[in-house]
């Protein structure tokens, strides 16, 4: 009976939080827009089965439908999956070397270079983000330290380009990269090296053939972790990627607010849920072999 | 047809494989190493012993290549290898860890080394063959390494450090991980693979009792420096040392004065108590501080007083612990020294003939012992 409860209260949460506004999300996607609150029609009426077969009747795919048609949405949703591609890399190509450098660091001074990667998280997201906007702008500290240093003649323009997108992006998620690559690097073995070595390898290719290899978990982790977040993202996008930015995150959000179309915003929502569903299993299957590799 | 004795180490001629040469390791302030010098033969199992921090692993990574020495040189056919890297020389090394390649399968495992020299794929695939044949591991070549038993997994590590025929294979503790019955089983095993592959092996062991079934010759280590190097008959009954006598197996040690007379040395050891005579090896001057050692097996235990005995004591057995097969008695002597002695059970309990707190006589002849200057 204990154990009962102690299931169900999560999944009474994840019930009320997640499926039932998901449904929410799911009808008002097969609604048509109205002017009314809330704007789009029909509503869910309960008061009779008649009622109800209307309501029924009145939904329809139409606005999935506009999504294929208007080119705009799949050219955000193909942007998007761009922009986080190259930014995972990139997270990947900076925190490896982060995490490997953390690993590698005396055991005494690990626990202060793991707090100096989360620390920036005890900052608001959105004053981190602002504060990129103060430095890459066109008087910003970026280019007046490069005009000092006499490396550039005028000013560059980063500030509402998709570099200062894949810049924010790259800081932003950069400590969800190096947390589970560098707690895949710290467990593995130092003997395994010794022992590659031994065994004829040079140090490049000990880290080609075991470092890289025994941390390919933490790698595929980070990378998703990275990637989920990043194709949906539109915080950083519209402060620092300037109008040219096309991201399905921003799309959404001029769906919904400037537009004040409910059920399009609601679609491209839907849309946008499938398509993160996919990284999302791949992501868990992962997780489920490295147990079973573990175990 | 004579059979000549596998001894090298006695024949002025023979070139050692391997020499140390007054090398010294520091680690800081630390030394590991003390001005050590010492030559091991081709296909030799040669063992160091000595307890933990004795500098004993150390000595073995200097081999690998994993440390290098402060001073002094180590050769290996003649040359210095201390400007050769790990990966290049032919030397490798069982991990204590083993430190199996966890994503690699057993077979991918054992040919790591082989498909770094850049060998034929067919030349690879015989040479794991025939490692696997030797470590009898056909059937788990698939497998990964936590898929398979702690023993399984050290016969990996071996077939992987044999595979690539190394002039020298250093092993690391390599049987510390298995419970003891395997580990038995496996010395001999190792002994067999040795021999089979007359490769030279050196192995790192904290267990004496692994160190004398597997060795040709044993070097017991002591604060980075060697106390003796002998043979397992040799370290055992002609220790040089109370150091190496305590070490190795069961001893009782008499400190006393020494007395010549004639051939033999009687030692005044305790008031009240006949002195102990024993034959010595080395000139004992008269008044000296000698210890006598004893192994316990070689003191007789009676219930009368043997009557041509050189040395006779009596006590009185404080307590008796039986291990199966022996039986190793504590006596007490009036004086409060506690003397060891050890029987073998050739006959069942029930007729044992002592029991807690009996009155019996201890006695040896004085050859049975061995006299040590420290």
């Amino acid at each position: 009976m204990r154990r009962i409860s102690l299931i169900l209260v999560p999944y009474l949460w994840l019930l009320a939080l997640f499926l039932v506004p998901f449904l929410i999300v799911l009808k008002i996607s097969l609604s048509d827009t109205a002017l009314a609150i809330p704007p789009y029609t029909p509503t869910l009426d309960l008061s009779g089965w008649e009622t109800f077969r209307a309501f029924v009747g009145a939904l329809d795919m139409e606005n999935f439908v506009w999504l294929t048609e208007d080119d705009l949405y799949w050219k955000a949703y193909l942007s998007s999956l761009k922009i986080a591609l190259i930014s995972t890399f990139f997270t990947l190509l900076i925190g490896f070397p982060i995490a490997y450098g953390m690993a590698q660091a005396r055991e005494d001074w690990r626990p202060t270079l793991l707090m100096l990667v989360i620390l920036p998280f005890w900052t608001s997201f959105l004053i981190r983000v602002y504060s990129w906007m103060g430095i890459l702008s066109q008087e910003g500290y970026l280019n007046q330290l490069l005009l000092s240093f006499g490396l550039i003649d005028e000013p560059l323009i980063i500030l509402n380009t998709p570099v200062a997108v894949y810049i924010g992006i790259v800081y932003t998620y950069l400590p969800f990269m190096v947390l589970p690559v560098y707690s895949a690097l710290e467990k593995l073995d130092g003997s395994l090296l010794e022992a590659a070595e031994d065994l004829g390898c040079s140090r490049t290719s000990a880290f080609w053939l075991v470092t890289v290899p025994l941390s390919k978990s933490g790698i595929i982790a980070g990378s998703f972790l990275v990637f989920i977040p990043t194709l949906g993202e539109f915080v950083i996008p519209s402060l620092l990627g300037g109008s040219r930015t096309l991201m399905i995150g921003k799309v959404l959000w001029e769906e919904f607010f400037n537009n004040r179309d409910w059920p399009v915003a609601s679609a491209v929502a839907i849309i946008l849920l499938l398509i993160l569903v996919i990284p999302i299993i791949l992501f868990q299957r992962n997780e489920q072999k490295q147990r079973e590799a573990e175990g | 047809m004579t059979q000549s004795v596998f001894a090298p180490w006695n024949d002025p001629g023979a070139k050692p494989l391997i020499q140390f040469k007054n090398v010294t390791k520091r680690f800081g302030e630390f030394v590991a190493i003390d001005d050590l010098t010492i030559d091991i033969f081709e296909q030799e199992f040669y063992a160091l012993l000595g307890p933990s921090g004795c500098g004993k692993t150390t000595l073995m990574r200097m081999l690998a290549g994993f440390e290098t020495p402060t001073e002094g040189t180590i050769l290996l056919d003649g040359q210095n290898i201390a400007p050769v890297p790990p990966n290049k020389r032919a030397v490798n090394m069982m991990f204590q860890s083993y430190a199996l390649f966890p994503h690699l399968s057993i077979w991918d495992n054992i040919a790591f080394g082989l498909k770094r020299e850049g060998l034929a794929k067919d030349v690879i695939g015989d040479r794991v063959q025939e490692m696997l044949r030797l470590t009898r591991l056909e059937k788990f070549a698939r497998r990964k390494p936590h898929q398979i038993s702690g023993g399984q997994r050290q016969r990996v590590a071996l077939a992987r450090s044999l595979a690539k025929a190394p002039k020298l294979l250093l092993l690391d503790e390599p049987l510390g991980a298995l419970d003891k019955k395997l580990r038995q089983e496996t010395q001999f095993e190792l002994m067999d693979i040795q021999e089979k592959t007359g490769t030279t092996f050196v192995i790192v062991t904290h267990d004496q009792e692994e160190a004398m079934t597997v060795a040709s010759r044993v070097a017991v280590m002591d604060h980075g420096k060697i106390i003796q190097v002998a043979t397992p008959a040799d370290i055992y009954e002609q220790p040089n040392s109370v150091y190496v006598a305590d070490f190795i197996g069961d001893v009782n040690i008499i400190e006393g004065k020494a007395e010549p007379q004639g051939g033999k040395v009687s030692i005044a050891w305790a008031e009240g108590q006949p002195n102990v005579t024993g034959t010595p090896s080395s000139e004992i001057t008269k008044g000296q501080t000698v210890h006598f050692a004893i192994r316990p097996e070689k003191v007789t235990i009676s219930a009368t007083k043997p009557e041509d005995a050189t040395n006779a004591i009596q006590g009185k057995i404080l307590d008796i612990a039986y291990l199966g097969n022996v039986s190793t008695y504590h006596v007490e002597l009036p004086n409060g020294v506690v003397i060891k002695s050890q029987t073998a059970n050739n006959r069942r309990l029930s007729r044992r003939s002592f029991t807690w707190e009996d009155d019996v006589w201890l006695s040896w002849t004085d050859t049975a012992g061995i006299l040590l200057e420290r």
